[in-house]
C-alpha cells in the first residue's frame, strides 16, 4: 500500500475533484464539469464513481460497494479491493455501517443517515442527450430551463406503450431547476432520492460531476393525468419474504421456475438473519 | 367618390433600352356615388391601365387617384388592402383563385375577410351563384375546371357578393347569354341604386346605353394623339 | 395600429461581402409579405435575422410583444427570444426534416411546442394534436407514426401544424412549398391561406416562386445582392414592375 498515495488519486487531483463535488452541491443536479483521469480499469467500471470515492474518502471512512445492489459481484468486490489496497481504508459488506457507499444502479433499500456519503457510478450524465445530441444545444436548454423536450419522451412512451414504460434512468427535477438523470437506478428508487444523506455523481468518460444535497427536493417528471409510479415485481422476496424491496427475477431452471429476489443482498440477509422466511426458503426449511 | 387628376402612367422597359412608352397623361375624372361612368375608346387607348390604376393594380407616375379619400397612388400596401377589402369593388375578366377551394368559398372569400359570418356569408354566395345560373351541382368544385362562361359569371358573383360602395367592371356581359347578361345588368343596377360608384368598360354597346349615365373616352387622355 | 413588426436598417455581412442590406419595412397584424429573389440575393439571410437564428450586424427588428409592447429582438436576452421563438413566432423550415423531430412520433411533434410552454395533461396535449393533424388534413390514425412513414407533402404539413398549436402571431417560412410536386404545392398553399385567415396570422414568406407569392402575400419585396429592390402591393409589383430586375424576373416565368 505505501507505493500510493491515499486512495491511489495524487493531492492536486482530488483537489481538483473535492472542488468540482462543492460546485455540484452549491447547485443541485447542474453537471460540472472536471478533468477526469485515467484509472487504472476500463471506462464503464465505474471510472467516475471511483474518482469520487477517492476525493471523498478519509483514512477514517468504512468504505461499502454495490453493484446492482449486490457487494459480491466482480465489479464490487475488485473496487473495494482497489481502496483496501490503496487507501488502507475498513471495508464493510452492511449498510449501516458504512460512511462511504460507492454504488451502481440501486439505492439501497435500508434509509440512509447524514452521516453518510452514497457515490453513483454514471455512465451518461446527459439526460436529454437522446433526445438532443448536440451538446452545445443541451447545454442551453439546461441554462434556459427549456425543459419541453423530457416530457416528449414521457409522451412518446405513452402513445406507444400506454403507460410510461420507462422504467430506470427515469429524469427527475432537482430543487425545481434542474432535470437530472439520475444514473440508471430502477424508477424505484426515484423517491428516495429525496435522502439524509449526500449523493455524488460521477461519470468518468462523460468528465461530470453533480451532486443532490441532503433533504434536496427531488420531482421524477410525469402528467397530471398519467402521475409517476415507483414500480417493482408485484411479488415477495422468495428468501426474506420483504413485500418491499425492490426484487431481481432469478430462472432457475430449463422448465422455467423463476425466484424473486432482494437485489440488495445486505438488506436480504440482515431480513434473514432476523428470522423472516420466505417462499422458498420455507420449503428448505421444512 | 372616385376622383382622378391629372393622373399620368408610362412603362418603363428597362430590359429593353430603358424605353418608356407614355400611356396615359392628364387624365382626371369624378364618379359620385350612384353614379355609372362607361370608359370608351379603341382597343389599345388604355381603358383597362385606368381601371387597374384606380384599383391600385397598376402604379400611376404622377397625380391623384382618389377611392373614398384615399390616394391610391400613394397608399402604403395595407391602405389599398383595407380599401378592396371594404370599399373599392373589381370585377375582371379573368378568374384568378387557389386551386381545389370549392366555387361556393370562392364567391364568399370576400365576405369572409371582411369577418363576415360563415354561413350568412354562403347563404348570399349561394344566392348570387343561383341567379347566375351556375348549377348546384358545380358549387362543391373549384372554377379552375369550368368554361370559360361559368368562369366569369362565377367572377361576377364574387364582385357582387359584397355590397362595395365602389365598383370597377371590366367587360361583364361578354360572351354571356341574353339571359345571364339581363341578370348581370340589373345586379349592375341595383348596386347603382344602392348608391355605388361605377366604373366600367362595356364593348356591348346595348348595355352601356342602358346602364351607364355617361360616357368617358380615354382617347383624351392618350399621349401624342391630339384628341 | 402599432405595427407587429418594424424592421429598421437591418444589415449582415460575411466579410467584405454584403448578406443584406438597409432592410427597412413594418408588417402589420394580419399581413402577410413576400420575399422574392434569385438564390444568393440575401433573401433567406434576412430572414434568418429577423428571426434570430443569425444575428445582424446592423439594425433592429422590433417585436410588438404580448407583455411589454415593441421589443427589439436583436438586443433582448437569448431566453426572451428564445421564448418568443415558442409561443408567438414560427418558423416553417423549406425542408421539413430541419423542422421536425424524425425519431418522434406525430402527436409528440406537435406537442413539443405544448410541453415546451407548461402543459403536462397527456390527455389534453394528445386531443389538441389530433385536431391539429385534421387542420392540416392528415388522418387522425397516423397520430403514433413518425414522420420518416410520410409522404414529402406530409411532413410539411406536419411541420405547419407542430408550429402553429400555440397559436403564433407571426410565422417565418423558408421557400414552405420548396421540393413538393405541384399538386402537393397547391393544396398547402390553400391550407395556408386559409389558417392564416382563420388564425389572423402575419407572416413573412421567402420563395422564388412568384406564384406562390401571388396566392398568398398581400405585399412583396424583391431582392437583388442583399438590396431590397422594389416593394409594394403584391399585384402591384407582379403586374406592373418598375425596377428593371423586377421586370426581369416576371418576364422569365414560364406561361402555362
Amino acid at each position: 500500500m505505501s507505493e500510493y498515495n491515499f486512495a491511489y488519486l495524487d493531492e492536486q487531483t482530488k483537489r481538483m475533484i473535492r472542488r468540482a463535488i462543492l460546485k455540484g452541491l452549491a447547485v443541485p443536479g447542474y453537471q460540472v464539469p472536471f478533468a477526469s483521469r485515467e484509472m487504472p480499469m476500463p471506462y464503464g467500471w465505474g471510472t467516475g464513481g471511483v474518482q469520487v470515492s477517492a476525493a471523498t474518502l478519509t483514512p477514517e471512512d468504512t468504505f461499502k460497494v454495490i453493484d446492482q445492489g449486490a457487494d459480491d459481484t466482480t465489479n464490487a468486490v475488485s473496487i473495494r479491493k482497489f481502496f483496501e489496497n490503496t487507501a488502507g481504508v475498513e471495508t464493510t459488506e452492511e449498510t449501516e455501517k458504512a460512511t462511504v457507499i460507492q454504488t451502481r444502479h440501486r439505492i439501497p433499500e435500508a434509509k440512509l443517515s447524514e452521516d453518510q456519503i452514497l457515490v453513483y457510478q454514471v455512465p451518461i450524465p446527459e439526460p436529454l442527450r437522446f433526445l438532443e445530441p448536440r451538446e452545445t444545444e443541451t447545454r442551453k436548454m439546461h441554462s434556459l430551463e427549456e425543459y419541453g423536450l423530457m416530457h416528449v419522451k414521457l409522451y412518446e412512451d405513452i402513445s406507444q406503450h400506454g403507460a410510461i414504460s420507462t422504467s430506470y434512468a427515469y429524469p427527475v427535477k432537482v430543487s425545481d431547476r434542474y432535470v437530472m438523470e439520475p444514473s440508471p437506478i430502477p424508477k424505484f428508487d426515484n423517491p428516495k432520492l429525496e435522502m439524509d444523506a449526500i449523493q455524488l455523481f460521477g461519470a468518468g468518460r462523460e468528465q461530470r460531476i453533480y451532486a443532490v444535497p441532503p433533504h434536496t427536493k427531488v420531482v421524477s417528471l410525469d402528467f397530471e393525468d398519467y402521475p409517476f409510479e415507483a414500480t417493482k415485481a408485484d411479488h415477495p422476496c422468495d428468501l426474506c419474504g420483504a413485500e418491499d424491496s425492490y426484487l431481481d427475477e432469478v430462472i432457475m431452471d430449463d422448465a422455467g421456475n423463476r425466484m424473486f429476489v432482494c437485489s440488495d443482498t445486505d438488506y436480504c440477509r440482515s431480513r434473514c438473519t432476523a428470522g423472516h422466511v420466505g417462499r422458498l426458503a420455507e420449503e428448505g426449511a421444512a | 367618390m372616385i376622383e382622378l387628376r391629372d393622373v399620368s402612367k408610362s412603362f418603363t422597359l428597362h430590359n429593353q433600352g430603358s424605353a418608356v412608352i407614355p400611356v396615359m397623361e392628364g387624365a382626371s375624372l369624378k364618379v359620385a356615388p350612384g353614379e355609372c361612368v362607361a370608359l370608351t375608346g379603341a382597343s389599345g387607348a388604355g381603358k383597362s391601365t385606368l381601371m387597374r390604376v384606380i384599383y391600385g393594380n397598376y402604379l400611376a407616375a404622377s397625380g391623384q387617384v382618389l377611392v373614398a379619400g384615399l390616394d391610391v397612388a400613394q397608399a402604403e400596401p395595407r391602405e389599398i388592402l383595407a380599401l378592396r377589402r371594404e370599399t373599392l369593388g373589381y370585377v375582371s375578366q379573368f378568374l384568378r383563385v387557389v386551386p381545389r377551394v370549392p366555387t361556393l368559398e370562392v364567391v364568399a372569400e370576400p365576405l369572409l375577410t371582411i369577418g363576415c359570418d360563415k354561413t350568412e356569408a354562403l347563404d348570399k354566395a349561394a344566392s348570387l351563384l343561383a341567379r347566375l345560373n351556375i348549377p348546384e351541382g358545380l358549387w362543391r368544385l373549384s372554377p379552375t375546371t369550368f368554361s370559360g362562361g361559368e368562369q366569369q359569371r362565377v367572377n361576377i358573383a364574387r364582385g357582387f357578393v359584397h355590397d362595395y360602395p365602389a365598383l370597377l367592371i371590366d367587360e361583364p356581359t361578354a360572351s354571356l347569354d341574353a339571359q345571364n347578361r339581363e341578370t348581370v345588368l340589373s345586379l349592375i343596377e341595383e348596386a347603382n341604386a344602392r348608391g355605388a360608384a361605377i366604373v366600367g368598360i362595356f364593348h356591348d354597346v346595348g348595355a352601356r346605353e342602358r346602364v351607364c349615365d355617361r360616357e368617358i373616352n380615354v382617347s383624351e387622355f392618350t399621349p401624342g394623339v391630339a384628341a | 395600429m402599432t405595427p407587429l413588426l418594424q424592421v429598421k436598417g437591418i444589415e449582415k455581412r460575411y466579410g467584405a461581402r454584403i448578406g443584406c442590406t438597409d432592410v427597412n419595412f413594418d408588417l402589420y397584424p394580419g399581413e402577410v409579405m413576400g420575399i422574392v429573389g434569385e438564390s444568393g440575393s440575401g433573401k433567406s439571410t434576412l430572414l434568418n435575422c429577423m428571426a434570430g437564428h443569425l444575428e445582424p450586424d446592423a439594425g433592429q427588428v422590433v417585436f410588438d410583444t404580448r407583455a411589454g409592447g415593441p421589443m427589439d429582438t436583436v438586443t433582448m436576452t437569448e431566453p426572451e427570444r428564445r421564448m418568443l421563438g415558442r409561443t408567438d413566432w414560427a418558423f416553417v423550415h423549406q425542408h421539413a426534416r430541419d423542422g421536425l423531430r424524425m425519431s418522434v412520433s406525430a402527436g409528440g411533434n406537435i406537442g413539443e411546442r405544448l410541453m415546451a410552454v407548461g402543459d403536462r395533461h397527456y390527455g389534453a396535449i394528445r386531443d389538441k394534436a389530433v385536431d391539429w393533424l385534421g387542420r392540416v388534413e392528415i388522418d387522425e390514425s397516423r397520430v403514433d407514426d413518425r414522420p420518416t412513414a410520410f409522404s414529402g407533402g406530409m411532413q410539411q404539413r406536419l411541420q405547419i401544424a407542430r408550429n402553429l398549436v400555440t397559436g403564433p402571431r407571426l410565422v417565418f417560412m423558408d421557400e414552405p412549398t420548396g421540393g413538393l410536386d405541384v399538386s402537393v404545392q397547391a393544396r398547402l398553399l390553400d391550407l395556408l391561406r386559409g389558417l392564416v385567415r382563420e388564425m389572423g396570422l402575419s407572416a413573412i414568406i421567402v420563395t422564388h416562386d412568384l406564384a406562390v407569392v401571388r396566392l398568398l402575400a398581400d405585399r412583396l419585396m424583391v431582392m437583388k445582392s442583399g438590396h431590397v429592390v422594389e416593394a409594394g402591393l403584391t399585384d402591384q409589383v407582379l403586374d406592373d414592375p418598375q425596377h428593371g430586375y423586377t421586370q426581369l424576373l416576371v418576364s422569365s416565368v414560364l406561361q402555362v
